[in-house]
């Protein structure tokens, strides 16, 4: 895992390295994808790496988070390798499930990774039981379950907000609230006010910029401090954007330009970079070299990935303990 | 009766926007009817026409289906969209335990006249979540209708019938069809369920295939013609009611019995066919019956797994060389 018990001005450093770290492995996947390299759908979460650096950077080892389908970001944010993550979305041997769950679906437990998820709002109940587990355990650990604002309309959600608030479970709900579900904006299927939601289950809320790493960052840290502590969940609504489409394939035609400028503008990564140059942490010339560094390892990531080979079975393995 | 080419997706749209015009009490809930790939345009047609009856729903399939099968309780005659058929498990308790069973446990006097769309089968990397075949898991609960159309003017023909039926449909599309073409008669055109199509006829086997299988079938029977062998491809066309009469006649003829399937093979719609086939015609087989379907792993997303897991045209014609030798 990343930024663990760092000093403030390294932990804020490795955040804008998991960031950028995201966005080019993101990236990466994307021409991939366009190059016919990558089967399936695959869900990009380019523009919003601030939730899954700031977020995660507030765990510690024995923490745990359950992800979505738009789940690679949170994958690198809790520590997974990236050659083993490219692997897996390309259908490789070396990949997290050996080329069998691919993008959708890895599982990186050594890092606290519960998996990806394809079900719409699947994380939230898996998240919920790894709360219940932890409380069990009894060791202060906590859980994230992450979801979109289009999962908020599950009713699966809702059952959980219950029992994590009734039972008072270590359990951090994010809300990734990026406007869409797939081409469909929130507010056309969505009544009400999503973040208002919180409050029936005596929830605390925390409604944050989720282009702002700090932002993202405190929040979480607030909340997983109050949850070790047996104070009970606690719900984060991160208001970002997808830069990138639904899935890799996806043009777009759905959003308003403007609005999309608008918060293209609000870029997580430039900000933190300003914000790292601007508190004397670091320089152009630091930033410039450890970007390049990223961007050499992603490079490797992909060139293992596609030199690993595919599996070839047998079918029936890994289908039981 | 003048015929139109036109694609899958297109042949769903015009059953459709026919019943839709005919009967003010259909309704359409779903945004996404005829997938995410080109044919999805169809759906501004229908939006176009009737605008206020298309109702674009949250990702809440459990309360969608309940709900639907609330307004056919009330009088509606609701058509819904599930999308990609995996996404039916998070809605089973609706679909099985509620409207299959209304019209039984009312002593028949109510009824579900809904319909329920999905796509389902493996389509490259669809991996474990998202290759559900659910048609056999459907089979298993009585009051459901099961429809698996392979053309697009069965497509037509059947919506048509589903739309009208007073009876919970499950309609089961394969995205690999959609945007496949085919002629497809204008007007009204309406299909009984429970009458299977012979694609192809051939005196020395059967397969019996639904579905995108019978495409594959179909690919296979060619190969086998080439060796000398005439295969009978035989497509149900509706699970539920089934072409009994249609399968034991096929059988009767040609003696061998190959069933092909998308489902995982342990308890699929390959099994049920083979097990009609084998309590009711047993004197008419030569030869052992033969299931080509999906082996009992999850859908994997490696490309290579997952061409091991499909039923292929290969496979098919193996299982047939089998049962030629076999007698
Ligand atoms: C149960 C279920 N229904 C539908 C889908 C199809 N689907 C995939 S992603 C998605 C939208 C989810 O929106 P949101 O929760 O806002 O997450 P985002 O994609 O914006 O990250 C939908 C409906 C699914 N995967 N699972
Ligand atoms: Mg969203």
């Amino acid at each position: 895992m990343q930024a663990r018990r760092l000093p403030a001005e390294q932990a804020m450093l490795a955040r804008y390295r998991a960031m950028v770290l995201i966005r080019r492995f993101e990236e990466r996947v994307q021409s991939l994808f366009r190059a016919g390299r990558v089967p399936g759908l695959t869900h990009l979460c380019i523009g919003q790496e601030a939730v899954a650096a700031g977020v995660c950077s507030a765990l510690r080892p024995g923490d745990r988070i359950a992800s979505t389908h738009r789940g690679h970001g949170h994958s690198l944010a809790m520590g997974a390798d990236p050659d083993r993550l490219m692997a897996e979305i390309l259908g490789r041997e070396t990949g997290y499930g050996g080329g069998r769950g691919g993008s959708m679906h890895v599982f990186d437990a050594a890092n606290g990774n519960l998996g990806t998820n394809g079900i719409v709002g699947g994380a939230v109940p898996l998240g919920l039981g790894a709360a219940l587990a932890a409380r069990n355990a009894g060791k202060g650990a906590v859980a994230v379950a992450f979801f979109g604002d289009g999962a908020m309309n599950q009713g699966v959600v809702l059952e959980c907000f219950n029992m994590a608030a009734l039972w008072r479970l270590p359990l951090i709900l994010v809300c990734e609230h990026n406007g869409y579900g797939e081409f469909t904006a929130s507010d056309d299927v969505t009544a009400g006010e999503l973040s208002a939601r919180g409050a029936a289950f005596d929830l605390p809320v925390q409604d944050i910029d989720g282009m702002d790493v700090e932002a993202v960052h405190q929040a979480t840290a607030a909340a997983v401090d109050s949850a070790r502590q047996g104070g009970g969940p606690g719900l984060l609504f991160c208001r970002a954007w997808r830069f990138s489409g639904h899935h890799a394939g996806d043009g777009q035609d759905y959003k308003d330009d403007a609005e999309s400028r608008a918060w293209r503008a609000r870029d997580p990564i430039p900000r933190q970079r300003a914000r790292l140059i601007d508190e004397g942490l670091e320089t152009d010339e630091s930033l410039t070299a450890l970007e390049a560094e990223i961007s050499d390892r992603v490079q490797a990531a992909a060139r293992r990935a596609l030199g690993a080979p595919e599996p070839s079975g047998p079918l029936h393995e890994k289908l039981f303990a | 009766m003048t015929e139109t080419r036109m694609t899958h997706a297109q042949a769903l749209a015009e059953a459709l926007i026919g019943e839709m015009r005919a009967d003010p009490a259909i309704s359409v809930i779903g945004s996404y009817v005829f997938g995410l790939g080109p044919s999805s345009a169809q759906m501004g047609r229908i939006r176009q026409e009737f605008g206020a009856r298309v109702f674009d729903p949250p990702s809440a399939e459990a309360a969608i289906v309940m709900l639907a099968t609330g307004a056919a309780l009330a009088g509606g005659r609701p058509f819904v969209s599930i999308g990609t058929a995996a996404f039916s498990l998070v809605a089973w308790s609706a679909l099985v335990n509620e409207a299959a069973n209304v019209h039984y446990q009312s002593g028949g006097r109510s009824s579900v006249p809904a319909v329920f769309h999905m796509l389902h089968g493996v389509r490259a990397g669809a991996a474990p979540q998202h290759a559900t075949s659910p048609q056999a898991q459907f089979w298993n609960n009585p009051g459901l209708e099961i429809v698996l159309p392979a053309s697009p003017a069965d497509a037509k023909g059947l919506m048509t019938t589903a739309l009208r039926s007073d009876n919970p449909t499950i309609f089961i599309d394969h995205p690999r069809y959609l945007e496949t073409e085919g002629a497809v008669p204008d007007g009204a055109h309406a299909l009984p369920f429970g009458q299977g199509r012979l694609c192809r006829e051939g005196r020395d086997v059967t397969i019996v295939a639904t579905s995108w299988m019978v495409k594959v079938a179909l690919d296979a029977a060619q190969m086998l013609a080439a060796e000398g062998i005439e295969a009978e491809v035989f497509d149900p066309r509706t699970l539920v009611p089934f072409d009994d009469e249609g399968l034991f006649a096929s059988v009767e003829r040609t003696g061998r019995l190959v069933v092909v399937d998308e489902c995982v093979i342990n308890t699929s719609v390959a099994s049920e066919i083979a097990a009609r086939v084998a309590e009711h015609r047993f004197d008419a087989l030569r030869a052992p019956i033969a299931r080509v379907a999906r082996p009992a792993v999850p859908a994997p997303f490696s490309a290579p797994l997952e061409e091991m897991v499909l039923p292929s045209a290969d496979r098919i014609v193996g299982a047939v060389q089998g049962l030629m030798r076999r007698g």
